[in-house]
């Protein structure tokens, strides 16, 4: 008698904490669709803030270029170097370029980037307003009757989904060009043949699939670092926290928007 | 209990004068009681100072003043304003006219001086030339005697100086009302003078009405006409410093006895 009764006591221990981990879950899915629906409110509404924006902007845009060049032109360099074996199997290492520019500007750009960009700019817009929270520089804002969501999270967001597409088409060309370099090397490709031939398989529907996914994904970026920071708790561990958990779900959901826009458009191609 | 004519005039009278006036005001934390029905009213050109132990609810009182935090239950009115009521946009007016000193100053860490004092300003009061903007700056500045500091980032400031700024952020809007939240915390004697000083000069010149949360009886007594201590969320008694000093409630005495030993 006594054992059921401790076993009903731990399995009502049990149910409480996935219910309050249940609630917990669909609580945080609710603040975000609140978050965001505030974020449009706030992004149309006067006053604006362009300077802010522009300066956001540089950040995300220009401090991640020396990153994005790097990790872009070897992507196309080892892309080339590890395709190549396979197709002089078939004698077909003409169609290189074809193959080099579909993974590039279909798949590889803006997946690289934007995981490039989850690491270097959600991870620091996490850090920097979950630091701006716990040592209450957004209660100052808030109390000294200005609008710190206006000019903290509007101005992220805006800039690493503007950013986001012009990073991608800069990350593609930087790879076409490694690539270049590579089969220039090994096929004596000239300029010219290997860009036609690139570009021969490659159709305005891919490049505007390719800009629409580098959108979502900044805007993903943008909305899980600002999120995270602008309500974290618990002091640096917090802060630690929100820088993590920011790549850990942008990195998640980067995949998961992949997977449900190339479905996308695959259906409408 | 129906009250008669007299006290609700009075009442009335006093409502009038009040800027703050709290009443049954309480807040808990999950199934923590921090505030259980605070009552009490800060009159104009008054300052009063909330002692009390560390964690005892004095910070969040301050933060429902100024609407960082939702009350549970109560009325909090701020210049006759219901503060929970307010929408964001009243609420902002209503901010323009309190100033929060934060405990650990909460300066903008990566603006610099000018950038922290600039930040309410422009966005306060759009119509303001640049002319302006940096005339009230140096003016702000020089109230509270950091005029040099003006291009330095709050990295570079001590603690007394990142304080003396914090006030500064908030003066810039020529508040009615200041909260103070601990203004003298891990400053040296010296510095708790010079910030004493400034919180009455602050009082004197810009004509404000004060609430101070302080543990530092010195920094009560030398700013505050008035001082209460905050208990089990409930404020105990209330008047003035020799007052409250000679109560002969425990708690109190307590306090008093390991804070203020040198001061006696």
């Amino acid at each position: 008698m006594k054992t059921n009764t401790v076993k009903s006591k731990i399995l009502d221990e049990q149910k409480y904490v996935i219910s309050k981990k249940v609630d917990a879950f669909f609580t945080d899915i609710y603040n975000v669709y609140m978050f965001i629906l505030r974020f449009f409110k706030e992004a149309f509404s006067p006053p604006f803030e362009f300077k802010e924006i522009i300066n956001q902007c540089y950040l995300v845009g220009y401090k991640s270029l020396a990153l994005i060049s790097l990790t872009g032109f070897i992507t196309g360099i080892v892309f080339t170097k590890q395709s190549r074996p396979s197709l002089s199997n078939f004698g077909a290492t003409s169609w290189l370029p074809s193959l080099i520019s579909i993974a590039i500007v279909k798949a590889l750009a803006p997946l690289v980037t934007a995981l490039i960009a989850a690491g270097k700019v959600g991870s620091n817009m996490g850090a920097e307003l979950g630091s701006m929270k716990v040592t209450e520089q957004i209660d100052a804002m808030e109390v000294s009757a200005t609008n710190p969501f206006k000019y903290l999270v509007v101005t992220r967001i805006t800039a690493v989904t503007l950013m986001i597409p012009i990073l991608v088409l800069y990350t593609g060309f930087v790879g076409m060009m490694g690539s270049y370099l590579n089969i220039h090397q090994t096929e004596l490709t000239s300029f010219t043949a290997f860009f036609k031939s690139a570009f021969a398989s490659i159709t305005f529907l891919d490049i505007y699939a390719s800009i629409f996914k580098a959108f979502c994904y900044g805007f993903t970026i943008g909305v899980a670092g600002c999120f995270q920071g602008y309500y974290a708790q618990n002091g640096t561990q917090g802060v630690g926290r929100a820088a993590n958990s920011t790549v850990v779900l942008s990195m998640f959901l980067i995949f998961v928007e992949e997977m449900i826009i190339v479905q996308f458009v695959n259906a409408i191609r | 209990m129906q009250l008669g004519k007299n006290e609700l005039m009075n009442e009335k009278i006093l409502d009038n004068e009040a800027v703050i006036v709290i009443k049954g005001l309480k807040k808990s934390f999950d199934t923590l009681k921090v505030l259980d029905g605070i009552d009490f009213s800060l009159f104009k050109g008054e300052n009063i100072a909330v002692l009390g132990r560390s964690g005892s609810g004095k910070s969040v009182l301050i933060k429902i003043i100024s609407g960082l935090l939702k009350p549970d239950a109560g009325v909090v009115k701020v210049l006759g304003q219901e503060v929970d009521q307010l929408s964001l946009v009243e609420l902002q007016a209503l901010r323009m006219k309190i100033g929060f000193s934060f405990q650990n100053s909460a300066l903008y860490d990566s603006m610099s001086v000018r950038g922290n004092l600039e930040f309410p300003l422009v966005r306060n009061k759009r119509d303001l030339s640049k002319t302006q903007v940096n005339n009230a700056i140096e003016e702000v500045l020089h109230e509270v005697g950091l005029s040099q500091a003006i291009n330095q980032m709050p990295s570079e400031l001590s603690g007394g100086q990142r304080k003396r700024i914090g006030i500064a952020r908030t003066l810039i809007l020529k508040p009615e009302i200041m909260l103070y939240d601990e203004p003298t915390a891990g400053l040296d004697p010296i510095t708790s003078i010079e910030i004493n000083n400034l919180i009455l000069k602050v009082q004197q010149e810009y004509k404000t009405s004060s609430i101070i949360i302080t543990h530092d009886l010195t920094c009560a007594k030398t700013t505050a006409n008035k001082i209460t201590m905050i208990q089990e969320g409930k404020f105990l008694t209330m008047g003035s410093f020799k007052e409250v000093f000679n109560t002969q409630d425990a708690s109190l005495r307590s306090f008093y006895d390991y804070n203020f030993i040198n001061d006696k």
